[in-house]
């Protein structure tokens, strides 16, 4: 993976004195809190509802376990023994004292790692695959472009006070794991008909108040220009996007306004201008970050699979976690094993200070030392021998990090919602809690099959619900938490929005709706087609009509939110 | 005529230019109307607007260094190619700090339209922003009246290396430098 080099030091270095001297003018008052906002925020600070809270940027996800080690170690210091991986395959910690901020980051410095632009109205952390470098679908590995827009969009002078926030996501396989298409800008790394890299350049996708699936706007972009192209992106979106409207702010409202086409010409015209210029990739440049991402030291192995195959047979558990939980590898004799952070009664995404450090032990006995934090809230150890599944399987148990529902119905994304954040309308957390609880019977949900399902305590989306295949929003009615479902989202290579079955609910009618919606799905289903499959054959209809066609009750038959005013 | 400090490449000097702003009320003119409303005696930074709509009338000022114009975030730098000549200095106008569009102005009056002379930061300017101002290309900014201008002064070096290129510093990073390739796999913080 990428290691800092003197020059990474150095910046990071005078951020953290330049952060440490904010702190202590906002402490004695020389900084107002309107002036202090955006530069915290852009440092990863967020004032939430109880404390602050600080994210902390994984780029496109990649850890060493050195860094898992210091999660552990900043949970312990600094928080309460826990911190949360988010879908942007950042971490954050919910309790964090302002004062102690700029020593969390020196901490943070002595592991090559920061929190800069992981909020604000800048360009946020590059996320990718998981499964980057590994993938047996991967093209081009796409991480070495990620750390170049990583470090070309670093304190970028021009583009520190954009209209809103900025997310660029970048994809190297065949299969969209990064979910491109709801990002202000997403890449894909593909070759032409000669054989040359670039990228499929897409725009203005998003997810918040509008969501929308983000728009091609150059089909091959040769990978020397990534920086220059992008350049020009963000400076016609820098003038012309919103400032009036938080709302309206995001690149994907000025793609609608001024339709994909006039978008494009402006870009191309400002690409004029910059293309062939100093920014312009070198391939000694791209080859030197490249060469940090050279493959592990693999053994020449073969497949196991009778020997697993006699592993899960004695082993249903280990069957069922080896269905579920363990991915592919292109190099034969290894696979990628996702610990899955979505037990039942742990809120989605959540990791003790102990499990991290378990989790980098892990990493350091089975995969070579490396770990990766997925969009939907685990942590993937990209290379281990299948020969030591087993054993790696055992180990993850007793630590809580091997239920075996990866894709399945209990593998939520979920925000931390009302609990923590200021900006939520709903707690999102109880709900997943109350849906895990009703459907933690794994023989249900192996039976169920894959499925997503997505909570946001609000319309920011950051639990995505617009892309679920089923979608919870916790909105707000005259003070009172409610929730709309819709279904038929996905994310991937055929992102699709949902759409809102009906009129919201309260949170105890929450596992019933699901109840409800999964009782349609095994009634109309054909064989072997999922749960999205399903919604895009037979449409929406059906499920609204069984959903509400009778009023929700809660365990003892009293009606529950709308349906008690009936 | 009133004097006050600004910065001026890396010090703070007294400087003599007042501001012109149409939403102020200018006595004996009606408000808003950047075709009638009269710039008074001195040297004044006036609203493109009002200079657009005025240079006949202020053709003799200019012609004698006592008119600069200023920009406003939402106003097109290109207005101005081939009339930049005649000023002493351009200004940008950074309504709020958290208002990006003055770095894209900056940099388009320094690249496409080559403007050489002074390039004056006035709005709500603050220390914390003025190391990216000046990376755009600005190098006089008219910190807020109600901040020292000694302490924005520290904001302008608070990093001696950046990644990407700009109007200062017109070769990124990994052109400049040789940067090393991966060593063997580091330790460092490891223990804690």
């Amino acid at each position: 993976m990428y290691q800092y080099d003197q020059f990474d030091h150095l910046i990071i270095r005078e951020r953290i004195a330049q952060y440490r001297d904010q702190v202590r003018r906002r402490l004695a008052d020389e900084l107002t809190e309107a002036e202090f906002l955006p530069l915290r925020l852009q440092n990863g600070l967020y004032m939430q509802r109880h404390a602050y809270m600080l994210r902390i940027a994984v780029p496109y996800g990649l850890l060493a376990s050195k860094q898992m080690r210091m999660f552990a170690h900043i949970a312990r210091k600094y928080d309460r023994g826990y911190g949360h991986f988010t879908t942007r395959q950042n971490i954050q910690f919910n309790w964090v004292e302002l004062e102690q901020t700029p020593d969390i980051l020196s901490d943070l410095a002595s592991v090559e790692m920061h929190a800069i632009q992981t909020s604000g109205n800048c360009i946020r952390n590059t996320t990718s695959d998981p499964y980057a470098g590994v993938a047996a679908d991967e093209i081009i590995d796409p991480r070495p472009y990620a750390e170049v827009l990583r470090q070309w969009s670093t304190f970028h002078p021009e583009f520190i006070a954009l209209p809103r926030k900025f997310k660029v996501a970048i994809n190297g396989a065949v299969e969209d794991r990064a979910a491109i298409a709801i990002h202000d800008i997403g890449l894909t790394v593909v070759r032409n008909d000669a054989g040359e890299i670039g990228f499929k350049f897409m725009a203005g996708g998003g997810m918040g108040r509008t969501p929308i699936i983000g728009s091609v706007i150059r089909e091959f972009l040769p990978w020397q220009h990534l920086l220059t192209y992008t350049e020009a992106v963000m400076r016609v979106y820098n003038q012309y996007g919103r400032r009036d409207n938080k709302y309206k702010a995001r690149i994907k409202i000025l793609l609608k306004a001024i339709g994909v086409e006039e978008f494009t010409r402006q870009v191309e015209e400002e690409w004029a201008d910059l293309k062939d210029g100093p920014e312009t990739l070198t391939v000694e440049e791209m080859q030197r970050v490249i060469d940090y991402f050279q493959p592990p030291a693999y053994k020449t192995l073969d497949d196991s699979d009778a020997a697993l195959q006699a592993q899960a047979a004695d082993s249903k558990a280990f069957g069922n976690w080896m269905k579920r939980n363990v991915k592919p590898h292109k190099v034969p004799g290894y696979a990628a094993v996702v610990l899955s952070l979505k037990k039942t009664g742990v809120p989605p995404g959540d990791a003790t200070a102990e499990q991290m450090d378990f989790m980098a032990d892990l990493a350091d006995r089975y995969s070579f030392g490396e770990l990766r934090v997925t969009h939907e809230q685990n942590v993937v150890l990209a290379d281990v021998e299948q020969s030591q599944l087993f054993a790696l399987w055992q180990e993850a148990k007793a630590h809580g990090l091997a239920t075996p529902n990866i894709g399945l119905l209990t593998d939520m994304i979920c925000c931390p919602g009302g609990d923590f954040c200021s900006l939520a309308n709903a707690k999102s957390i109880p709900i997943a809690a109350a849906i895990a609880e009703r459907f933690d019977n794994l023989d249900y949900q192996h039976d169920i099959g894959e499925i997503e399902l997505n909570i946001s305590g609000c319309i920011n989306a950051c639990g995505h619900h617009h892309v679920g295949n089923i979608g919870v929003l916790g909105v707000d009615k005259d003070g009172s938490e409610w929730y709309q479902v819709s279904i038929g989202g996905a994310q991937g290579n055929n992102a699709a929005i949902g759409k809102i079955i009906g009129p919201s609910f309260s949170a105890l009618q929450m596992p019933e709706v699901i109840d409800r919606l999964l009782q349609v799905y095994l009634r109309d289903r054909f064989e072997g087609e999922s749960f999205a499959e399903c919604v895009a054959r037979i449409g929406v209809a059906p499920f609204k009509e069984f959903v509400y066609a009778t009023p929700i009750a809660e365990k003892g038959g009293r009606l529950v939110g709308e349906d008690e005013y009936v | 005529m009133s004097k006050h400090l600004i910065i001026k490449g890396r010090e703070v000097v007294e400087d003599d230019w007042q501001v012109l702003r149409l939403a102020e009320p200018v006595e004996g003119a009606p408000a808003h109307d950047p075709a009638t409303v009269a710039v008074p005696e001195g040297k004044f930074i006036v609203p493109l607007s009002l200079w657009l709509a005025q240079r006949d009338v202020l053709a003799a000022r200019t012609a004698a260094g006592e008119i600069a114009v200023w920009i406003a975030s939402d106003e097109r730098p290109e207005t101005l190619k081939g009339l930049l000549d005649q000023f002493p200095l351009i200004a940008v106008d950074f309504p709020k700090f958290t208002d990006g569009r003055g770095y894209s102005i900056a940099y388009n009056l320094r690249t496409r339209l080559g403007w050489t002379g002074e390039l004056r930061a006035i709005g709500d300017v603050l220390r914390d922003q003025l190391f990216s101002m000046r990376r755009v290309g600005f190098d006089a900014y008219a910190v807020r009246a109600d901040r020292d201008p000694h302490d924005a002064l520290k904001g302008l070096t608070d990093f001696s290396e950046t990644y990407q290129a700009s109007v200062d510093q017109k070769v990124p990073l990994f052109r400049r430098h040789a940067r090393p390739a991966p060593a063997v796999a580091n330790n460092d913080g490891a223990g804690i």
